[in-house]
């Protein structure tokens, strides 16, 4: 950023606003993901190992290919890798998705690291930005319109499952299997089966994702680089009612939420900014707090999904 | 949608034999279903009805045996091809997709729907379709927010649009409202009459099968036992063919209801949110009297498994007062064991026992924390857990292989008797129960229900929850209707009408 006129407080909306494209992107493809996994009637809390394996992957191939859009494949097809192994695992009998999805957590973490500590240093071509703020002769506006390609590809994404659910084969299939395996059966499909792409598919997302972050914001790869944005992208789904626009708006939220600290700092705030980087965190904590209750089960879960059973 | 076959088929099993490892589920079945004809079949748990019509489905290889479908031998190795033979089913229970509206309920069970779904041409065949039917079913909500009975038609019009005539029904009406079961069958009936449509109808209520069926065939263990047409047998002949030579309990006479005494169990004034959490369940004013069954109707869905929560403790009130003997009832440990309250809730399996303790430990659950003269105790008291056991076992007639075997072991009925026993011995005088016989033999039934009218008789205050009409008009002394999470309507039995209380269970009034 070369130079910043003076814009007072108006700084800190707008900063949110540029924070919450740029950080958001993550969100929104880890839970659009995680609704198609959720959908067919399964949890993967493994997103969180895929998005950090993800990163490193997307940016070691950006490295040695010298292309940021191999690393976004890669990181991608390594996703779909991940969701695969969580759905052929959960294909046998008695194995719980959450329980399985934890140690994938872990166990995509743990590669990650173990692979990544090469690319630490080295700095890999970024991901071009597309200037939506060209009109715009102060700084601060053509910087928080600075959008990634994969945030418009996200936003086209959430529109576009938000239509296959209701009007493809698939899409319909999709939720007979995750509202009902007998209905599911008595049909001829294999639930089985659906939820396996199911979740590769939404593995295949949370890569990219993952490869987001280390490919253009942050723009770096290191071991704390997700801080947990995997996690939170469930919980978020779950705020979401399962919507592929609701989550779209969702992470736009959380990304705000995130941009908040920063925001903060750049127009001045020199003391406290620090507790709102917990921002998302907090959220999180309000919202599944709020949306949970002892006496009666959420309005339009999935009705095989194993926290709503 | 897909070809349908013009007519209805006929359908002949022939020396149909099934065996499940060294269970021989079905021997030699030979039944005979005419075209356009409405075929009862009939049997008890395990007779094999099940197994039969399983086999005909094709989910199911017989053992030995064939099957003629409009008089030619056919294999029908997979669902698919019983499919493509014209052979649908309509479960117990419903296989709609509660979330999916019943037009894309409808759309994706059909087999050669297109990758992207064009909703303006498929709503116009559908309504083409529908205009062909004798009756309709709303198809642009979600099926999970249509009545039991409109679900069971719309499970029957997506048989007939996957070009289905031949219709295998297990228990079709289990799930209705009087009424609706007449509506539903008296459609299907005048489908068979037209020739539209033949018909294998499950059931085990004998009204339905003499008002609605032409010809019925009874299995009693696997073996076909006999034929006939419904107009040459009376209930008590189907009766005797399904249970052969076994005796069922007799029911004791009931004694009179003081109906000055004051209230056992008195609810007042409470309201609940349901499980939705959208809808509340209120419930203004229940009495229970000693010596009294006071029975709930209503259709599943509609309160009656709150107001069972509410009284066990298990979902929180917003307001209002529990009132046992006078005293106010807080649903603790300690409240029911005082006021010698009890609970026997559905499924008792799940719900009323650790699956995995033996009978012995389960039987005990009152008193294992207890010594004889009611004083907590530390130290389990082994010899006495098994005496005990041992005395309800023989007194309630529990089958069990021993008192170490864990009671997930025993046979439905046996699981409900060893429940029983628990529940019923020692001072009650107030029992809980809901839809104690589901699922149960007539043997079982018969015994059970003879039991519930001891306690009543003894001077128990009985509180019965049943889905079950027959079950309710059986053993209340009044029947309450709840619908929508209110009690509705209250009749004593002597003038109860089974259309009135039907109606109200469906919200018509």
């Amino acid at each position: 950023m070369s130079g910043s006129a003076d814009i007072g407080l108006w700084g800190v909306p707008l900063a949110m606003i540029g924070g919450a494209v740029r950080v958001s992107t993550p969100y929104i493809f880890v839970a659009l993901g995680e609704t198609i996994t959720e959908r067919s009637g399964r949890i993967n809390l493994g997103q969180e190992g895929t998005l950090v394996f993800g990163a490193m992957i997307g940016y070691g191939v950006a490295i040695i290919t010298g292309s940021p859009l191999l690393g976004v494949a890669a990181a991608c097809a390594c996703g779909c890798g991940f969701g695969l192994f969580h759905g052929w695992i959960c294909r046998f009998p008695k194995v719980n998705d959450i329980a399985v999805g934890i140690a994938m957590m872990q166990l995509g973490v743990g590669l990650a690291v173990f692979f990544g500590k090469p690319f630490i240093k080295p700095a890999a071509p970024h991901l071009p930005a597309i200037s939506l703020g060209w009109w715009s002769a102060v700084p601060q506006i053509r910087a928080a319109l600075d959008v990634n390609a994969l945030f418009i590809l996200g936003l086209g994404l959430a529109l576009f499952l938000n239509w296959a659910f209701r009007n493809t084969k698939y899409g319909l299939m999709l939720r007979v299997v995750g509202d009902s395996s007998d209905a599911a059966r008595a049909m001829g499909l294999n639930p089985n089966r659906v939820r396996l792409y199911a979740t590769a598919i939404g593995g295949g997302l949370a890569g990219i994702g993952g490869a987001y972050l280390s490919l253009y914001y942050p723009g770096s790869w290191n071991e704390g680089i997700s801080s947990g944005q995997g996690l939170m992208a469930v919980a978020l789904v779950i705020f979401a009612r399962w919507n592929p626009l609701g989550c779209f708006f969702a992470a736009l939220l959380f990304g705000g939420a995130g941009a908040l600290g920063s925001a903060l700092q750049s127009v001045g705030v020199t003391q406290g900014y620090y507790l709102f980087y917990a921002a998302p965190y907090v959220l999180t904590l309000i919202i599944l707090t709020a949306t949970s209750s002892r006496s009666h089960s959420l309005v339009g879960a999935p009705g095989e999904l194993s926290i709503t059973k | 949608m897909t070809q349908a076959p013009r007519r209805a088929p006929s359908l002949e099993t022939i020396g149909m034999s099934k065996t499940f490892g060294t269970l021989q589920a079905l021997t030699d079945v030979s039944i005979k279903i005419a075209s356009g004809s409405f075929h009862a079949l009939l049997g008890e748990n395990g007779a094999g009805k099940s197994t039969l019509v399983k086999c005909i489905m094709g989910f199911y290889q017989p053992s030995s045996g064939a099957i003629l479908v409009d008089g030619a031998e056919a294999d029908l190795g997979t669902p698919a091809r019983a499919a493509a033979l014209g052979l649908g089913m309509v479960y117990q229970h419903f296989t709609l997709v509660p979330s999916l509206t019943g037009a894309e309920n409808l759309v994706i069970s059909r087999a050669d729907v297109g990758a992207v779904i064009n909703w303006r041409a498929e709503t116009r065949r559908l309504d083409a379709f529908m205009a062909t039917m004798p009756f309709s079913v709303p198809l642009d909500v979600p099926t999970g927010q249509l009545a039991a009975g409109q679900k069971q038609k719309l499970e029957i019009l997506k048989q007939l649009y996957l070009g289905r005539r031949f219709l295998i029904l297990d228990e079709p009406t289990s799930v209705l409202t009087p009424d609706e079961a007449h509506d539903v069958l008296g459609l299907l009936r005048a489908m068979t009459v037209a020739g539209d449509l033949t018909v294998l109808m499950i059931s085990h209520k004998f009204h339905e099968v003499t008002a609605f069926a032409d010809e019925v065939s009874v299995l009693r263990k696997g073996v076909f036992v006999g034929t006939g047409k419904t107009t040459d047998l009376s209930a008590a002949d189907m009766a005797s063919m399904m249970i052969g030579d076994a005796t069922l309990a007799v029911m004791d006479h009931r004694a009179s209801v003081a109906t000055e005494a004051e209230p056992t169990l008195l609810m007042q004034a409470i309201t609940a949110p349901d499980r939705t959490g959208l809808k509340t369940i209120s419930i203004a004013n229940l009495a229970v009297r000693p010596g009294e069954i006071v029975g709930i109707a209503g259709i599943a869905g509609n309160g009656q498994k709150e107001l069972l929560e509410i009284l066990a403790g298990q979902r929180p009130m917003v307001s209002g007062t529990i009132r046992v003997q006078g005293g106010t009832y807080s649903a603790t440990r300690e409240d029911a064991r005082h006021h010698h309250v009890r609970f026997i809730p559905e499924e008792p399996l799940q719900n009323a026992c650790a699956p995995r303790m033996s009978v012995a430990e389960n039987l005990a659950l009152h008193i294992f924390d207890v010594d004889k003269n009611g004083k907590n105790i530390l130290w389990l008291d082994r010899a006495r857990i098994k005496q005990h056991a041992r005395t309800l076992i023989e007194a309630f007639k529990v089958k069990t292989a021993s008192l170490a075997s864990p009671i997930t072991a025993l046979s439905g009925g046996n699981v409900q008797r060893a429940v029983l026993a628990r529940e019923l011995t020692g001072e009650v005088d107030l029992l809980i129960v809901a839809n104690p016989c589901f699922g149960l033999d007539f043997s079982a039934v018969a015994e059970i229900r003879a039991r519930i009218m001891q306690a009543r008789n003894a001077g128990t205050a009985v509180l019965l929850i049943s889905e079950d009409l027959d079950e309710l008009f059986e053993l209340s002394d009044r029947i309450l209707v709840m619908s929508s999470g209110e009690i509705v309507f209250e009749t004593p039995i002597g003038t109860a009408d089974v259309s009135i209380i039907g109606s109200h269970m469906a919200g018509h009034h």
